[in-house]
């Protein structure tokens, strides 16, 4: 059966599953709908996080990512997984233990004051909607390259899909969808990477693969270093990304902003239990883990059958590049892309693919005739898509992949757009402007704002703002500067009042936009940057996406700093931090 | 505050101070700050700062959290504050 009819198959019956999920599990209560009845098991709940957080990001593009930065790329794996750390320890018991259906509702609550609650949700719209526009995108483009209709078509298929089961089951039909699609999407991923291994280094677990030997003795990262040193490219198992310290505040900014950001929170108000709270996200990291330690060994094997295709023996013989007319077929279809790129600069009539920005490998490539790297575009995104293919793995692999790129962007997408329609129908509504709503009523606007939700992200899906790619920065450097600061505030510290609340977590919001706008333009508009987006321009040398560990200091400092010179917290709220501190009453 | 409390509340957070010292040292310290001089040490093909980085501070990570949950079960015993 050929690729495109497989495609349908698969990704159709994946489609069928989740639709049907969403008619068995519809939501009857508010509760049902932004917290799935506080009664999802555990595990379940853990699995659910885990597709919640795992998005097109993770699934398409991180493998890729580390291929071309090697070491550099661990800052998004420790990053991306220590956070659950710090949720397991400092977050998730006690915020259960609070017995609230959203995180803008605990930060009003425990401030007394509903400029924080509106304070949260303008850090949670901001956070949420730049989020989603990246998973609607890839839904788009996954849907164009593998099922062939156009972009706009794709997107709006995937935005029937996600309309379908989260407006009618809300968190509690989200919930089970996710862990039909949690199942899908490490299938689809590990599956290719098992083939891989097998295929390199005779090992079937990727995790141990990465680090034996392949069939001829050497070990594989040995041979991945000497391979991409011998064409002028930086050692992999070495370079840095930006030199120590950048990396240490990269790494801390990803921690503290995936333990704040709202949509992954919420997750853990879905258990019956403190102790829940505790146990699910030890069991989100399990299968998250599950994908993270996979990734370092898919885009490791694939850069190397990469370099390998192309230089097909040694650097600088005449017969030690592949020769442009029998070049395989995945490089043609990715070519029609335009993700891929050649440019045939010496006129040989074969590709070299080197790092003409290294001048001492230059020297060397002149002698051999060579005049500048021809692989003129190599897409990061297509690594993970391509892998089966480079690899020559059977048609139903690369449908499995399609699939699971699907799922990681769908399931992301509906727990985005959930926390944005809570945040509208719960806190501003009812918590805000109409406090005397009925639970039908707001039912009804949760349903209402969830389509309208739907509909912006698809429409900014559509016509993605210019700034789109650089938004990712946005959202966790304003989770890690202003929400994940106040949660922790609000539960290990008694003396944090409402006026520190709000001061911190504003200076901490302006300090990191400031930061992010003044290095790559206001709002993103080109040539409004008046410091330049580069390394010498950087405060410390910090690259803007890595400022939120910044801004999380100074809300802390700001936050103490007013609560010491305004009025003490009232008792009833000290009495509160002290119920949400333990699960039970200490007797 | 009653004492009993203060003393619940004291347990949890040595408890979880212990965890975010092993969570800073694995990652932190031997993924990025010590990472050139673990890496003249292997284990298999993996140089030990890169295999700290790129596997190993993601398993120990999973372990702290096991192990906070389970000695968190064993001080909401021991304090009569289960639910």
């Amino acid at each position: 059966m050929d690729l495109k009819t497989l495609t349908y198959i698969v990704v159709g019956l994946t489609f069928a599953l989740y639709i049907g999920i969403a008619f068995w599990a519809k939501a009857g209560s508010t509760s049902e709908f932004y917290v799935a009845g506080k009664g999802i098991n555990p595990v379940a709940n853990g699995m659910a996080t885990a597709a919640d957080w795992m998005s097109a990001a993770s699934f398409i593009s991180m493998a890729g990512l580390i291929a071309f930065l090697g070491y550099g790329g661990s800052i998004f794996l420790m990053g991306w997984t220590g956070g659950y750390v710090l949720l397991a320890m400092l977050l998730a018991p006690y915020l259960r233990k609070s017995n609230k259906f959203t995180v803008p509702e605990f930060i009003g609550d425990r401030y007394y004051s509903n400029s924080a609650r509106v304070v949260a949700v303008i850090c949670l719209l901001f956070a949420s909607i730049t989020y989603v526009i990246g998973q609607m995108k890839g839904v788009g483009v996954a849907f164009s390259r593998f099922l062939e209709v156009p972009y706009d078509v794709g997107l709006l298929i995937g935005m029937g899909i996600v309309l379908t089961y989260a407006v009618l089951g809300g968190m509690k039909g989200i919930t089970y969808t996710q862990i039909a699609q949690y199942c899908v999407l490490i299938f689809a991923y590990t599956v290719p990477a098992i083939f891989i291994s097998l295929n390199l280094t005779g090992n079937p677990i990727p995790q141990i693969g990465l680090g034996s030997q392949m069939a001829d003795g050497v070990y594989l990262l040995d041979k991945l270093d000497a391979v991409v040193k011998d064409l002028g490219f930086a050692e992999y198992t070495t370079s840095k990304r930006g030199g120590t310290f950048n990396m240490f505040v990269y790494t801390l900014s990803l921690m503290i902003g995936t333990a704040g950001l709202p949509h992954v929170i919420v997750r853990f108000f879905t258990v019956p239990k403190v102790k829940d709270a505790r146990a699910s996200a030890g069991w989100a990291l399990v299968f998250i883990a599950l994908l993270y330690t996979t990734a370092p060994a898919v885009g490791a094997m694939a850069r190397l059958n990469l370099m390998n295709t192309i230089q097909t023996s040694e650097v600088g013989s005449p017969e030690g590049n592949l020769s442009y007319e029998e070049r395989p077929q995945w490089f043609k279809n990715w070519e029609s892309t335009g993700l891929l790129a050649y440019e045939d600069k010496n006129g040989d009539g074969k590709i070299q693919y080197y790092n003409d920005k290294s001048e001492e490998f230059n020297a060397k490539a002149e002698g051999f005739g060579w005049s500048g790297n021809e692989m003129t575009k190599v897409d990061r995104d297509i690594m993970v898509l391509a892998n089966p293919e480079i690899a020559k793995l059977p048609n139903w692999v690369i449908a499995l992949v399609v699939a699971g790129g699907l799922a990681a962007a769908l399931s992301t997408a509906a727990g985005l757009l959930l926390a944005i329609a809570s945040s509208i129908s719960h806190d501003l509504l009812k918590g805000v402007f109409r406090p005397d709503i009925s639970e039908r009523a707001e039912l009804t606007a949760s349903r209402i704002s969830m389509v309208g939700a739907v509909l912006l992200a698809g429409y900014l899906g559509l016509n993605p703002p210019d700034f789109a790619a650089g938004t990712v920065a946005i959202a966790f450097g304003l989770a890690a500067s202003s929400i994940f600061p106040a949660l922790m505030m609000g539960i290990f510290s008694k003396k944090v009042n409402k006026e520190g609340a709000i001061a911190g977590m504003i200076a901490g919001l302006t300090i990191t936009l400031l930061y992010v706008f003044q290095h790559k333009g206001w709002f993103f508009i080109p040539g409004t940057s008046f410091l330049g987006d580069m390394k010498p321009s950087w405060f410390l040398g910090i690259e803007p996406n890595a400022f939120g560990a910044i801004g999380a200091v100074i809300n802390f400092t700001v936050a103490y700093v007013v609560s010491g010179m305004t009025q003490a917290v009232p008792d009833h709220i000290e009495a509160m931090v002290d119920d949400i501190r333990s699960p039970g009453t200490v007797s | 505050m009653s004492n009993r409390k203060e003393e619940y509340w004291k347990a949890n957070v040595k408890l979880l101070t212990i965890c975010l010292v092993v969570w800073f040292v694995v990652s932190y310290l031997f993924g990025i700050i010590l990472v050139d001089s673990l890496n003249n040490i292997r284990i298999g093909g993996y140089k030990l700062g890169f295999w700290f980085a790129q596997q190993g501070s993601i398993y120990v990570f999973l372990l702290l959290i096991y192990f906070y949950a389970k000695q968190m079960g064993k001080i909401d015993k021991e304090f009569g504050a289960e639910e």
